[in-house]
């Protein structure tokens, strides 16, 4: 499929299926298309040609009662969480079950403190999320995520600003709840180390198509010049590390001189 | 050729996007109201809005009208007794109120405290993107969040706009009858004499009632459709009381024409 906004495309004529049961990382340079592909799998956006299939339906031919019955059997990871600020913990992990189910609420405590038992965070019932880090913030974010059994969980950079160790759990606790409730898994990140060490096969997004894919071995020894660069972090290869601009002796004045 | 060419080019395009802006706000209005029976059934949601909206604008309401109630009892009766009315204060304090004043500046400041901190938040959830997690867990936040802000915000404002008549009230009783000594009983009889429950307190609901809705559902729409950037809440922010406070005024000046003038 194709999908961009406006006049400018991000990404064109991508293929890409992802395995039931799989950890897919998506990985690329920033504002390369990776979380328009997370966007397109839960219609926020729609692509302007082609297909997304989840689970055999077209995505974008859904009604918005179809749309939301999808939604339901997909859980989000916001890059920052995203959490209800207004909410508890607790009350934004009840959130989905108390929007969707008509479960008395003593069936839903006990729900809610298993899925923060999940992640570690039970004792944290009753804090706001003011009161509670970045790293726990996105935990209770997948608390709410995992609320209604998805069979898809999509995660928008989620290591991103998180100290090694909050990091370490998080990335653990992905591949844990994939394997644990049977889920599919699609990680969008930045962070090559803790995302090969949980991803099944990584999915490489550079201008605005698919430049390599492959399980986190075969791209490690990749020759690839892009995949070089992305796992050795060198500043400079197919990825820039200027923006397009005029030479800088031209900005500083210093052609007449030569 | 280029100039004229881009300029009508740009006026066009401008046109196209200010029908657009208000035919989206049209339909998310059409919304709101068909969501108004979803909204009263989880009155809880509700409740905590109208608390949210009403309980904490009580305070300056109160102050307000009460400063209101001071001058009009003060202007009223310089003029009064010029004429040798100065028995009838109570009345003009009463219809002054009710009619205009309360629903007026009641929405006014309800525009200023409540409707600020509804476009805020909104936007506030918007940039956060805790409208775009809730869409992604199958939950509408036009039903979930809006709606149950835009009936707390309709039944808020009338209910400040009585509170402040009130309490203008009693202000311009302080002041005539207390401080310049104006009849105790002549200041109540009058009013109540003169004051028609469905010609003058009916009609000052309804308007309460009507800038209630307008001023809500600008502070709702600015904050929905604002851009998701500090910037931009920050700009529609502003938007919500300039806007909101010049339809009030708007509005005021029509629903007096047809309601007083026939």
């Amino acid at each position: 499929m194709t999908c961009g906004y406006g006049d400018r495309i991000i990404l064109r004529d991508v293929d890409l299926v992802v395995p039931r049961g799989a950890v897919v990382a998506l990985m690329g340079t920033s504002g390369g298309g990776k979380t328009t592909v997370l966007r397109l799998i839960g219609r926020q956006i729609e692509a302007s040609a082609g297909q997304v299939l989840f689970d055999g339906t077209e995505v974008g031919t859904l009604d918005r009662d179809g749309l939301m019955a999808m939604r339901r059997r997909m859980g989000m990871l916001f890059q920052f969480g995203a959490l209800f600020t207004d909410l508890s913990v607790f009350d934004n992990v009840a959130f989905p079950l108390r929007e969707h189910t008509d479960l008395p609420e003593p069936m839903i405590r006990d729900l809610v403190l298993m899925k923060l038992d999940a992640v570690g965070l039970r004792g944290a019932r009753d804090l706001m999320p003011s009161q509670i880090s970045g790293g726990m913030s996105r935990r209770v974010a997948l608390a709410r995520a995992i609320a209604l059994d998805p069979e898809l969980i999509m995660y928008d950079e989620p290591f991103a600003g998180l100290d090694p160790i909050s990091m370490g759990v998080a990335a653990r606790l992905i591949r844990q709840l994939n394997d644990a409730l049977g889920v599919t898994s699609i990680v969008v990140s930045h962070d090559v180390d803790e995302t090969f060490s949980i991803a099944d096969h990584v999915v490489f997004i550079a201008n605005g198509g698919i430049a390599a894919q492959g399980s986190p071995e075969a791209l490690r020894r990749s020759d690839d010049p892009l995949v070089r660069q992305f796992v050795s972090a060198a500043p400079d290869g197919p990825v820039r590390f200027h923006y397009a601009a005029a030479p800088i002796a031209e900005d500083l004045g210093l052609g007449a001189h030569r | 050729m280029s100039g004229p060419v881009d300029l009508l080019a740009r006026l066009g395009a401008s046109v196209r996007a200010g029908l657009a802006d208000i035919g989206d706000a049209a339909r998310l209005l059409l919304r709101l109201l068909a969501l108004v029976p979803a909204a009263l059934a989880r009155f809880r949601l509700v409740a905590d809005q109208i608390h949210f909206l009403g309980n904490h604008s009580l305070a300056i309401i109160g102050v307000s009208g009460l400063f209101v109630g001071f001058v009009l009892g003060l202007q009223g009766y310089y003029t009064l007794q010029r004429y040798g009315s100065g028995d009838a204060l109570g009345l003009l304090v009463a219809l002054s109120l009710v009619r205009e004043l309360g629903p007026v500046v009641a929405a006014l400041l309800f525009a200023g405290r409540a409707g600020t901190a509804l476009t805020a938040e909104i936007g506030l959830m918007k940039s956060g993107e805790q409208l775009a997690a809730m869409e992604m867990m199958a939950v509408d936040p036009v039903r979930r969040v809006l709606a149950p802000r835009f009936v707390g915000g309709l039944i808020a404002m009338p209910l400040l706009a009585a509170v402040f008549s009130a309490v203008g009230i009693i202000g311009g009783w302080v002041v005539g009858v207390l401080l310049i000594g104006v009849d105790a009983g002549a200041f109540w009889s009058q009013m109540q004499g003169g004051v028609d429950v469905f010609k003058d307190v009916g009609n000052g609901v309804v308007k309460s009632i009507l800038f209630g809705l307008t001023v809500t559902f600008v502070a709702l729409r600015q904050g929905h459709a604002c851009r998701p950037t500090p910037e931009g809440v920050a700009r529609a922010t502003t938007r919500t009381v300039v806007m909101a406070s010049l339809a009030v005024l708007g509005l005021d000046f029509v629903l007096t024409a047809l309601m007083f003038s026939i």
